[in-house]
């Protein structure tokens, strides 16, 4: 079975105006939700605490607050479903830093009378430690960025490395808007799904700049943007097929998984689609942009043949005794 | 769960027992000083007869990290910055170890506790069975476990209940109150007589009406420090406090020498036995906060893991399905090595017993579509260059040989991210990074070394039966 016909290249650079359009309308608006909507922290990172109760019925919501008002613990506490309506969650931004008291038996003596319930999962947050993580995380995010720009330019060139950084900000950007767009809480497994696209993307871009590089050495056509478009064409069905495999399993704990992996598969989701988009739409064209130039690299690959071949002749004429 | 340590706290308790042992000294030298006292930067006191400041200058110059200034009578201690950090320092590597011979002592097999940042101790309760035990576990943790003798201000206890907290500091007082009875106030010397740092032993015992009590024992130097207070205060009360709450104050009838002395209170003999494992273990330098918690209920843990696990496995299966179709043989052998992988990766976290998390599954979910690429990317130029018309063996040498580099480079952006994680995320983070790097690894052995070799080991029979269709899925 074959999905793409190999005979064709398809004219990527000819879209590349338009992608570049769409991409910019993309990015400004995920900039533009950041600033109004903002990003919806969820306790990992802004501190708090989250009581999830099952309930054998449907939750008797109304009476749930009722009950929580009488106990200052609960003060400005919101009560919301949680996948089904007999699972839901109480919200407090508060947290007890108190070693010995136990937030889930508090619940469970509050919400006495209110009917037939479980507690399944209590997590807190303290302030200080939100914050930590916060921080640590896009110290992590910024950090992993810059090495792999290093790696890049190293095997690469460095136009190569800034246009796939670009790709990678491209495609956290959207993903952190769509967030910023449905308000989903953004927890720690969040930050796991971004790191996953950013791998992700960064990946596929790896692979068809890979290709590039090998036409660039290997072919005498200077034309950049031909050389592009072939290289994308023969990875497409890889980029497809890789970029589909995925989306499968994605979809499945989307679907699947149930409401607590929820904003992680939708994350995945969101990151998966931009990524591979721009992989082929953007990370190239960019380099296009950067200025990268097929006779300066030849020349550059030339110097450094000429090089080796310098040192290679050295080491003989030091080996047979000359030198 | 995550706990701070309070770490100012310590340093205030050191600026008072600085004071404790000035006090000692004055009273064994006959020194008459006044108006001592412990604040949260430093102890004040004013020598009575100024001749004596030379001697006491002389004492304090013992003293490690305080540094000492006069303003004519009155003197000011402070701590060196280094003797502060080191306090503080020594708060939390004193509360790692001592939560960690409670929990030692409560009967847990393997308790984690482990230091995180400056001030943060990681304690995980595995082996906890009940609630109840769980709720004892924590009290026993966050149990500053403070004991102190205290003598009481018997001139002015008789005024206590008139008395605010301000006046009774005026007097170097404390109000304090009874740990049965709220009520019942005492007014006792703020500097205690000792500590339980003293302490050498502490086991339950029975009183003579058969109510659990502690029985404690003090080290030499208690011991003395016991006998000359009590020598000294015949008739009057001393009050035995834990934790900032009045025990019990006893007459003291005679001198007590043996250094021996018990805590009685209304507690069962549970409460009692975690108490004794708290007194032993040493007090805590400094309180401790919790920071973070989490808790998921048997139920949820196993329903969600399950559905998600469910989720994960028939997209796994749809993945193998799918490229058994598309690739045929190929598919096949690109999927001996998934299942591979995958079986390398769960076998690696068990081994370091990791458990699976949402970034866990994250992990493998990047980690299974890496190596279904590194398939891909093989697959694809084999494809590519059998089209081009070369013989097998030189479209699977080649086909290797030109994959490797992109799977390389692939591979290695996301281990370096995935080690960049590792040394700055905490917790999930980290555990994402082992699980990715466990993976990429493994991807790389099966889809490189694996797979080239089962073609290897196929090549002689692909060449023969020259069915492309069947081998790799194409025409020709």
């Amino acid at each position: 079975m074959e999905f793409f016909r190999y005979t064709k290249t398809y004219r990527f650079m000819g879209k590349s105006k338009f992608a570049m359009v769409l991409s910019v309308v993309m990015v400004l608006g995920s900039f533009v939700l950041l600033a109004t909507k903002g990003l919806n922290y969820g306790i990992d990172f802004a501190g708090g605490t989250i009581v999830q109760v099952k309930y054998a019925g449907e939750a008797p919501i109304d009476a749930m607050r009722e009950k929580l008002k009488s106990n200052p613990l609960f003060e400005g506490s919101s009560i919301s479903e949680f996948g089904s309506s007999d699972e839901v969650v109480i919200r407090m931004k508060t947290t007890t830093s108190d070693v010995v008291v136990d937030v889930g038996d508090v619940t469970h003596a509050t919400l006495a009378g209110t009917g037939e319930f479980e507690i399944r999962r209590v997590d807190i947050v303290g302030p200080k430690v939100g914050g930590e993580l916060r921080e640590q995380g896009l110290t992590s995010l910024i950090l992993a960025v810059i090495g792999i720009l290093i790696y890049v330019a190293f095997r690469f060139e460095w136009r190569f490395a800034v246009a796939s950084v670009f790709a990678l900000v491209h495609d956290v950007s959207i993903a952190l808007g769509a967030l910023a767009l449905v308000q989903i809480d953004v927890n720690l497994d969040v930050l796991a799904a971004l790191l996953t696209i950013l791998g992700y993307s960064l990946n596929d871009t790896i692979i068809i700049f890979d290709r590039i590089r090998e036409g660039v050495v290997d072919s005498k056509n200077t034309e950049l943007g031909e050389m592009i478009d072939d290289s994308v064409t023969k990875t497409l069905s890889r980029t497809t097929l890789t970029s589909l495999t995925t989306l499968f399993v994605v979809f499945t704990l989307f679907m699947f998984g149930g409401e607590i992996i929820h904003p992680f598969a939708f994350t995945l989701l969101v990151g998966i689609v931009v990524g591979t988009y721009s992989s082929i739409f953007i990370a190239a064209p960019t380099l296009v942009w950067f200025g990268f130039d097929v006779k300066n690299y030849h020349a550059k690959l030339a110097e450094k043949a000429r090089r080796e071949a310098e040192k290679a002749k050295m080491r003989a004429q030091y080996e047979s005794g000359i030198m | 769960m995550l706990l701070g340590v309070k770490t100012d706290e310590a340093v205030i308790s050191r600026m008072k027992s600085i004071a404790a042992s000035i006090k000692h000294y004055t009273q064994k030298k006959d020194i008459l000083i006044d108006e001592l006292a412990a604040h949260e930067e430093n102890v004040t006191f004013t020598v009575l007869d100024s001749d004596e400041i030379a001697g006491i200058k002389n004492y304090l110059a013992e003293m490690s990290g305080v540094v000492v200034s006069v303003e004519g009578e009155r003197l000011i201690l402070t701590l060196t910055p280094e003797e502060v950090q080191r306090t503080k320092e020594l708060s939390v590597a004193q509360a790692i170890e001592t939560i960690r011979n409670r929990l030692d002592q409560f009967g847990l097999s393997e308790p984690v506790v482990a230091r995180q940042g400056e001030e943060k101790i990681l304690v995980q309760l595995a082996g906890i069975k009940t609630l109840e035990e769980e709720q004892r576990a924590r009290e026993l943790i966050s149990r500053a476990a403070k004991l102190e003798l205290m003598a009481v201000d018997e001139e002015r206890n008789a005024r206590v209940h008139a008395m605010t907290h301000a006046d009774a500091a005026s007097y170097g007082d404390v109000i304090l109150s009874d740990a049965n009875n709220p009520q019942l106030l005492y007014l006792v010397k703020e500097i205690p007589i000792l500590d339980g740092g003293m302490l050498t032993d502490a086991q339950v015992g029975f009183d003579q009406n058969n109510r659990p009590v502690i029985n404690f024992s003090l080290n030499a130097e208690g011991a003395e420090l016991f006998g000359d207070f009590t020598g000294r205060n015949v008739g009057k009360r001393l009050a035995i406090v834990l934790d900032g709450k009045v025990y019990s104050a006893p007459n003291i009838n005679e001198r007590i020498g043996g250094g021996s002395g018990q805590i009685s209170g209304n507690y069962s003999v549970l409460e009692a036995k975690d108490l004794a494992i708290a007194l032993r273990s040493g007090a805590l330098l400094a309180p401790i906060e919790l920071l973070e918690k989490r808790s998921v209920g048997p139920s949820l843990g196993a329903d969600s893991i399950q559905a998600s696990m469910v989720a994960l496995i028939g997209g796994f299966v749809a993945v193998i399905l799918f490229m058994m179709v598309y690739y045929k043989m190929a598919g096949v052998i690109a999927n001996i090595a998934l299942i591979a992988n995958l079986l390398i990766i769960l076998a690696v976290m068990s081994l370091f017993g990791a458990t699976l998390t949402l970034p866990g599954m994250a992990g493998i979910v990047l980690t299974v579509g890496m190596a279904v690429d590194a398939n891909v990317i093989i697959s694809e130029r084999i494809r590519e260059l059998l089209r081009e018309g070369v013989s097998i063996h030189k479209a699977i040498e080649d086909g290797y040989a030109n994959a490797m580099r992109a799977i390389l480079d692939a591979n290695i952006t996301t281990l370096i991210a995935a080690v960049v994680l590792y040394v700055y995320g905490t917790g999930a983070i980290k555990g994402f990074a082992v699980t990715i790097s466990i993976g990429i690894l493994a991807s790389m052995l099966t889809a490189i070394l694996g797979t080239h070799g089962i073609y290897q080991m196929l090549e002689s029979k692909i060449a023969k039966s020259k069915n492309k269709k069947f081998w790799f899925g194409i025409k020709g």
